[in-house]
Parts: C-alpha cells; sequence; structure tokens
C-alpha cells in the first residue's frame, strides 16, 4: 500500500510526512517523527495518555489517523511550555507533587490546558469530569485535582 | 538516630529532581527508544488456557515480507526449564490464554502482526482449570501433572503447590473462652496493577555476543540475572539500561518480553523493540491472585480476641507463587492474639502466572479478618476503633509470624483516627461508614550507593533503583542532610547495571529505607574524606576536624587560625589533596520497620442502581519518618485509590474455557478521578531506630485497608453484609434482591 503524504502545524512548527493510511496519529507522531513524549497507554481511547490537542480539541491521538491530522494544528505535551519556560500547569504539577511515575502526566497536562482553555475558574467536580478521560494510577488525582485548581489561580492572577 | 528538630532538610517536599523532564514530555519511558535499523518484535500467545503444544513451525512468518527473525520455545536453552523461562515462552504446554508460544521481528509493526498468522501451531486442547474451588476439587485436571503438594512425591499429584501453617497457643480452648465468636468467608478477585506504560523493551546484540537491553522494570539488576538465566548467558554479557518507568506496583519485578528481544537481535543481527499492547499486558502478564479465605476470630465481651484462625487459598496462576507467605504473615499482624492458627494455600490455575502487587498478598487476607472483626465489634456493641485499640499490636508483641516487634505505630493511628475530625464528623444522611486497619512488613536487602562531588561542590548520588514515585528527591532529602547542604546542590541519578552498584529491587517498600540508608552511608563517607582533606590543609588530624553544617571547621578547643571549608572549597582543592571525591556504600539492610495504617470511608450505596460512591476518605499511616512528606501522602491516596479501585469494580471476568473477557480499561475499570473524592491523610511518625532518619517503608501498606474498610462502609448502610469483592453494581443489586 502506498503512503499517503500530509502536511501539517506541531506545536508551530510546520511538518510534512509520509504514513501508511493504518496508521494512527499516535503511532506517526511515536514511532515517525520522534515526538515521544505523547504516551500509549492503550491505543483504545480509555486511558488518555496520548492526549494532543487538534485545533485546540483535546483528542486521544490513538484514536485519530495519521491521515487526518492533515491541514490541522496539532499541539502535543512539546509544545506545551515555552521559550521562557515551564507552563504554570507544568510548574503546578511540580509544586503539588501531581505526578509520581510520570507515564500519565503528558496527557494530563494535555488535557488540563484544553480545560483551563476553556473554562478559566472550574470548580472540584468541573476538574474531576474534565479529567475523568485520562487514568492516574498513582496519585489517586487527589494531588492533580490540587495542581489543575493552583493551575487556574495563577492564571488568573497572570490575567 | 537524628531527632526531628534537628532536620534542616528532611521533612520538606521540594520539586524532583527529574520532574521538569517528566512534565515536558522528555523523560524517555520503556517504549521511547528509537533505534536506526530498529525491527520490531511481536508475540504469538496461546488462544487456549489449557493446550499441549504438538509442534510450532515458523518457516512460513520467515518467508513473508519484511520479517528477519522468528523463534519458538524450542530456541530457548532446554536446561532451562525454570517456571520462569516456561512463562517467557511456553514449551510443551501453554499454560493460559495469552501464553507467549512464539516470536517474530520485522520491519515494521504490521508486518509483525501480520506475519504471527503464518506460525503454525498444533494444539492438543486440554480442560481448563479456572477456580479455586475446581483446582482444589479431588480428581481435577492437573494444571502440571508433576506438581505435588510441598514436593512431596509420596502423595499423588496435586494443584495445591505449597501448603503452610503456623500456630500459637491452643485455638480451641481460645473458642471456648470466648463470648462472641464470628466466622466468615470471603473471595477476592484477580485484580491487575493497572500500571498505565505496558511492558516495553528494545534490545541489541551486538556481534561479539554483547546484549543491551533498555527496559520499563523495577529493577534491572534482576533483568540481567533473569534473562541472563533464560538465554544460558552470563551476566557480564548482558547491560540493561532501565528507563524512566511508567508504574509498577509490583507488575514489572520479573521479565517478560527482553529475552525474546534479545533472541531476534541475536538472530536477525538488527535492534529489536518489543512492546505489549494493553490487552496483552492484561492477558499475559501476573496480576494479583484471586483468593478465597476462611477466617474466625472470637473475643471476650469486653472486646478481648481469645483465639483466631485464617484458612488461605490463593491462585498462583499457571506457575507455583502466589504470595501466601505475605498474606499469612499479614492476616493478623495487627493483633496480639494468644491463640491463632493460620493457613495458606498456593493453587496452580490455567491463568497468568501471579504477580507481586503491592503489598501482595496482604489486601485479600486481611480483607477478610477486618470485615469479621467489624462484625466482632457490632456483636459486642463496641467502636471499631476501641476493639482494635483493646488488642493493638506494640513494641515487645510478637508477630504472628515469628519475630518481636520493635517500636511500631499502630496504636498511634488508632489514637489519631479517633480523634480525627473526620471521624468525629456526623456521617451523611443515608451514608454509612466503615474502618479497617491495614500492614506491611517491609523488607530491606541489597543496596549500593556512590556519591561524586564535582569540582564546584555539586553532588552527585548515584543509585540502582528505578525511581517510580520520587525516590530521586528522598535520596538527594538525604543526602543534602546528611552532608549539610542545600537540597538543589545535590543531583540523584539511577545508573544502569554497568554505572552503578548493584540493587535488589525497587519494592517491597525498600528503596527510601534501605538505599536510602546507602546513600547517607555514602555521604558519612564523604564526610570522613572532607575532614581528612581539611586536616591536611591545615595541617591537624583528621580528629581534630568536624563537619558542621557543611563545612568542616576546627572542633572546639583546637587551636587553628583557619577559615572554615566547605563541600566547594575542599572540592576545588581535591587535586592538592589526595584526588577526587567519591563516596561509597554498599550494604544488606537490616531492620525495615513495618508500617501500619487505619483508613475510614464514607459511602453511599444507590439502592436502586447498585452503584456505590466514596463520599470521603481518610488514611493514617505510620511512616516512620517522611523524608519528603508530600510524595509519602501521594503514596497513601494512591494506594487508597487502588484499593478502592479493586473493592469497587476491577476484576478479571473470564469465560467458561479461560479466555479474558475484559481485557482493556473500558471493561476492567480502574477508577477515574471523577469516580474520587479528595484522599485526606495523617502522617504518623513513629522512627524506625534501624534506620539513620527514622525511615519505615510506606508504599505498600496503603492499599490494604481500603478493601475491608468499603466492605465495613457498604455493611454499615445496608444492614447486612456483602462478603465477597468487588462491590461493583451488579453483586450489590443481587445481595439487595436476596435480602428482599
Amino acid at each position: 500500500m502506498s503512503k499517503v503524504h500530509v502536511s501539517t502545524t506541531i506545536n508551530g512548527d510546520v511538518v510534512e510526512f509520509l504514513c501508511e493510511p493504518h496508521q494512527s496519529l499516535l503511532e506517526v507522531l511515536r514511532e515517525d517523527l520522534g515526538l515521544t513524549g505523547t504516551k500509549e497507554g492503550c491505543a483504545t481511547g480509555d486511558c488518555g495518555a496520548c492526549s494532543v490537542l487538534v485545533d485546540g480539541r483535546l483528542v486521544c491521538s490513538c484514536l485519530m489517523l495519521g491521515v487526518e491530522a492533515d491541514s490541522v494544528e496539532l499541539t502535543t505535551i512539546e509544545g506545551i511550555a515555552g521559550p521562557d519556560g515551564l507552563h504554570v500547569i507544568q510548574q503546578k504539577y511540580l509544586e503539588h507533587a501531581a505526578l509520581q511515575c510520570g507515564i500519565c502526566t503528558p496527557g494530563f497536562i494535555v488535557a488540563t490546558k484544553a480545560l483551563l482553555d476553556k473554562h478559566s475558574d472550574p470548580d472540584e467536580t468541573t476538574i474531576r469530569y474534565w479529567l475523568a478521560g485520562n487514568l492516574c494510577r498513582c496519585t489517586g488525582y487527589d494531588k492533580i485535582v490540587r495542581a489543575v485548581q493552583a493551575s487556574a489561580e495563577a492564571l488568573a492572577y497572570e490575567a | 538516630m537524628a531527632e526531628a528538630v534537628d532536620l534542616k532538610v528532611v521533612g520538606t517536599s521540594p520539586v524532583r529532581p527529574d520532574g521538569v523532564d517528566k512534565v515536558t514530555g522528555r523523560a524517555a519511558f520503556g517504549a521511547d527508544l528509537n533505534l536506526p535499523g530498529m525491527l520490531y518484535g511481536k508475540v504469538l500467545r496461546s488462544p487456549h488456557a489449557h493446550a499441549r503444544i504438538k509442534s510450532v513451525d515458523v518457516s512460513r512468518a520467515l518467508a513473508a515480507d519484511g520479517v528477519l527473525a522468528a523463534v519458538s520455545g524450542a530456541d530457548f536453552p532446554s536446561d532451562r526449564l525454570d517456571d520462569l523461562a516456561r512463562n517467557v515462552i511456553a514449551r510443551d504446554k501453554a499454560l493460559y490464554n495469552g501464553h507467549a508460544v512464539a516470536a517474530v521481528a520485522a520491519k515494521t509493526q504490521q508486518q509483525a502482526e501480520a506475519a504471527l498468522e503464518l506460525i503454525d501451531v498444533d494444539y492438543e486442547v486440554l480442560d481448563p482449570v479456572l477456580t479455586l474451588d475446581e483446582a482444589m476439587a479431588a480428581g481435577a485436571t492437573l494444571v502440571n501433572e508433576s506438581q505435588h503438594t510441598n514436593g512431596d512425591t509420596s502423595k499423588p499429584p496435586s494443584n495445591i503447590a505449597v501448603q503452610q501453617a503456623f500456630e500459637r497457643g491452643d485455638v480451641d480452648k481460645g473458642f471456648a473462652e470466648a463470648d462472641v465468636i464470628v466466622e466468615s468467608e470471603h473471595r477476592v478477585p484477580t485484580a491487575h496493577q493497572g500500571y498505565i506504560e505496558p511492558h516495553a523493551c528494545t534490545a541489541t546484540m551486538n556481534a561479539g555476543g554483547k546484549a543491551t537491553i533498555w527496559c520499563c522494570t523495577q529493577g534491572h539488576f534482576d533483568v540481567r540475572s533473569l534473562t541472563a538465566g533464560v538465554l544460558g548467558k552470563s551476566v557480564g554479557n548482558i547491560k540493561v539500561i532501565p528507563s524512566e518507568i511508567g508504574g509498577g506496583f509490583g507488575g514489572k519485578t520479573i521479565i517478560y518480553l527482553e529475552p525474546l528481544a534479545v533472541k531476534l537481535s541475536e538472530l536477525s543481527g538488527r535492534p529489536v523493540k518489543m512492546m505489549m499492547t494493553r490487552e496483552e499486558v492484561f492477558r499475559a502478564t501476573g496480576p494479583a491472585s484471586a483468593t478465597w479465605c476462611k477466617v474466625k476470630v472470637g473475643a471476650k465481651k469486653d472486646g478481648t480476641f481469645t483465639a483466631a484462625t485464617a484458612w488461605l487459598a490463593y491462585e498462583a496462576g499457571a506457575f507455583p507463587g502466589a504470595p501466601i507467605g505475605p498474606g499469612c504473615m499479614s492476616v493478623l499482624a495487627p493483633y496480639d492474639v494468644p491463640n491463632l492458627r493460620i493457613e495458606g494455600n498456593d493453587v496452580l490455575v490455567t491463568k497468568p502466572r501471579v504477580c507481586a502487587y503491592r503489598a501482595p498478598g496482604a489486601p485479600q487476607s486481611m480483607h477478610a479478618m477486618e470485615c469479621a472483626i467489624d462484625e466482632l465489634a457490632r456483636k459486642l456493641d463496641m467502636d471499631p476503633i476501641d476493639i482494635r485499640l483493646k488488642n493493638a499490636a506494640d513494641e515487645g508483641t510478637q508477630a504472628p509470624y515469628g519475630p518481636t516487634f520493635p517500636p511500631i505505630g499502630l496504636k498511634k493511628c488508632l489514637e489519631a483516627a479517633k480523634n480525627h475530625p473526620n471521624y468525629l464528623k456526623p456521617l451523611a444522611e443515608g451514608a454509612g461508614r466503615g474502618l479497617a486497619v491495614g500492614f506491611w512488613f517491609n523488607i530491606g536487602m541489597q543496596s549500593s550507593a556512590e556519591v561524586r562531588i564535582a569540582e564546584d561542590g555539586m553532588v552527585t548520588v548515584m543509585e540502582g533503583n528505578p525511581d517510580i514515585g520520587g525516590s530521586r528527591a528522598s535520596m538527594a532529602l538525604m543526602a543534602a542532610e546528611t552532608l549539610g547542604v542545600p537540597y538543589e546542590q545535590v543531583k540523584a541519578h539511577v545508573g544502569d547495571t554497568e554505572s552503578t552498584g548493584f540493587c535488589n529491587v525497587t519494592g517491597g517498600s525498600r528503596t527510601t529505607f534501605a538505599t536510602g540508608m546507602a546513600v547517607v552511608q555514602a555521604c558519612e563517607d564523604i564526610i570522613a574524606q572532607c575532614r581528612q582533606r581539611a586536616a591536611l590543609t591545615w595541617d591537624l588530624d583528621a580528629e581534630q576536624v568536624d563537619w558542621v553544617d557543611g563545612e568542616a571547621v576546627p572542633k572546639p578547643g583546637v587551636n587553628a587560625d583557619v577559615k572554615p571549608l566547605s563541600l566547594a572549597n575542599i572540592a576545588r582543592r581535591a587535586g592538592r589533596t589526595g584526588g577526587p571525591l567519591l563516596g561509597r556504600a554498599s550494604l544488606n539492610a537490616q531492620g525495615a520497620g513495618a508500617s501500619f495504617s487505619v483508613n475510614w470511608t464514607d459511602a453511599r450505596v444507590d439502592t436502586e442502581t447498585g452503584k456505590t460512591d466514596i463520599l470521603a476518605f481518610t488514611a493514617v499511616q505510620d511512616a516512620g519518618r517522611a523524608i519528603h512528606p508530600a510524595y509519602v501522602e501521594g503514596q497513601m491516596q494512591g494506594g487508597a485509590v487502588q484499593g478502592l479501585g479493586w473493592a469497587l469494580n476491577e476484576e478479571y471476568i473470564y469465560d467458561e474455557r479461560g479466555a479474558l473477557e475484559n481485557p482493556g480499561f473500558l471493561d476492567y475499570r480502574v477508577p477515574v478521578a471523577s469516580d474520587m473524592p479528595m484522599i485526606d491523610t495523617q502522617i504518623v511518625e513513629v522512627p524506625n531506630p534501624s534506620h539513620p532518619y527514622g525511615v519505615r517503608g510506606v508504599g505498600e501498606t496503603p492499599i490494604v485497608a481500603p478493601l475491608a474498610a468499603l466492605s465495613n462502609a457498604v455493611r454499615d448502610q445496608l444492614g447486612f453484609r456483602i462478603n465477597d469483592l468487588p462491590l461493583s453494581p451488579p453483586r450489590v443489586l443481587a445481595a439487595l434482591d436476596e435480602q428482599g
């Protein structure tokens, strides 16, 4: 089967790649483009470790084909920190010890960004339901929820 | 042991050294290594739970597009047919649905997957053995025809691989003295650790026969020795580089893919990467044992226990090794019981070989006993904390498994719970409250550490325990405290099998205790060297020099007009005083202190749907001393939610032929954020006298008590007990129907 040419934008960079029609976006990111910050936990859309933003929307990259990335704006975990350093969300996850093993962390941070882009002052229930598509097996979610609350506060202060 | 008031760094919660890489996606985990020319390896797994393998033919697969190597059991040394090797790849029999039978390596993942379909396996399908009842029944189908209980060949073969028991006092007399007796039996299903990172590795074998393995593991030195064993190689020919590890909880303490990847690399001459799918993780890696526990406990009217018994049967899966030892050790460990009998049975079934899961064996047996004690308290009209305080083990109590407890924190935890606002708070309308005690004995074992001082005084700690939950931060904190320097001056690293000294696995809650102790001793080595270097500089004896707050100073009374020398001062001049500063320590740590916990939860069952909501959860635990309190809380919270997941929903569901029906996170439902409330924690500190800072392991105890705490809460609300787990909606609804 011949490969398909895809032209897309990833973390602000114009990127072109060839991929098999059956390859998931996750596989393309990880195995072909070297963007291994996006993690595979299940490949069935149940764990959220592969969360990315597609035109600002939260998506499991394992449920999207690489060819579907044509002409979209992708943000992966590698694109969350800016040239000036860590994003507030990343800083708050660290300060609140909201990660233990860290495998789910990229997905959670991307999902938190999507949440806070849409709801600047979410209550605990909103946070818990927004993050319900991301599994964490280490923390019991307590410190993650607190890190998100602290991120929202810090972002409100900055704004 | 240092007093808490003297501590400057230990007991703070700074950002971990590896944190930035983990929040930016740069940290490299098991599946994150891609090498030039790399192949992808895939495993063919048995579709049968129990089958004789008459032949495996990989020749059609080898001829397929892109395929460069294929292996089956016959490609591995036949003199290494121990259980581990046979679990890595089946030989004469497939013993569970998902058991590896063959493997291929191809240029793309798709080619490798396609090639699996070209492998011809001739199976003679046998009857599966799927439950403890079936396996232990007379005339049961045998999982292993040459397995005799405890190796006693004078008796017929049996699926009961090991039977062990211990006894104290006179149980019959004890029950005769009791005013109240509770007897019950409880089943807990198979649960998986559910680490989010599937097993993965990349292996390369060079032309000289030297293998390098990159993998996610809790113990790379174990990967080295186990892989060497399965392949019949020397450990000197295998280097293992531990990647970052995406959760383990005990499940990454053994090997599955590594020998296959090395063999495929050897045959193809290429690097080979292997990654399990989530389905493979569920079907083929070791979960926790499904269990059947019968318990009995008797007490006087005042709540004093007179006797207790426990009979435990644990599924081992296809090979012996269910954690009946720890199950038996834990079941009555919190209590001073004069008369007791505890028996454990390690039972083979045609399911995946079980592996450690956080306090392996304890959650199941203690669930049963803590439910029975809850019923006993109800019969005696006693508060669940009071009945436990009445019988609580303390310093000097002989543990049921033999040794006498040194200082332990159970009573302090119970007292803290009794005075906790969450315990004094009235219960919400229509809800139930349940409490239980947890325990884990913790282990020590072997560790090494090296401390290197750079020319600017920066401290590098090298050790060999993969960091799963922030242990680099704990190591750096203990090193900074010992050396008397700021935390920021220390960086802790996990070395590979060739760059750091031997460390046993990250498991048994041993890392902060044992490897921490090695780090402290290596820092003391540095201090001794610094005193000597300063003495040389000042023309004094080392005995005349002290180390205070990170500086060498003359001891009080020593007449010397000199300025203190910091670590940086000494390091900068190290070439003139004997060369680089390098501290080392290796040890076999003794005296791991047991950690006790008390957990309680407020929960509400919706009697229409059978769904249970967790309204509140509080965990109190003795940490000995919390080196990094935020990560200790994290262990307590994470363990609590894993335990609640097991109690609420998690279970392996098999069809009648032994195929797992829920091998994915959609149907094997672990808790998500919206299922849980905040998990409140209180750390109790009864220092462990065997550790320089008083550390007890904290990682495993947290999963133990939540199972019974939830069972007891549901009992409290409904007014009757559901003995078995999980308390999933179907089970709760069935129980409600039965009650009418």
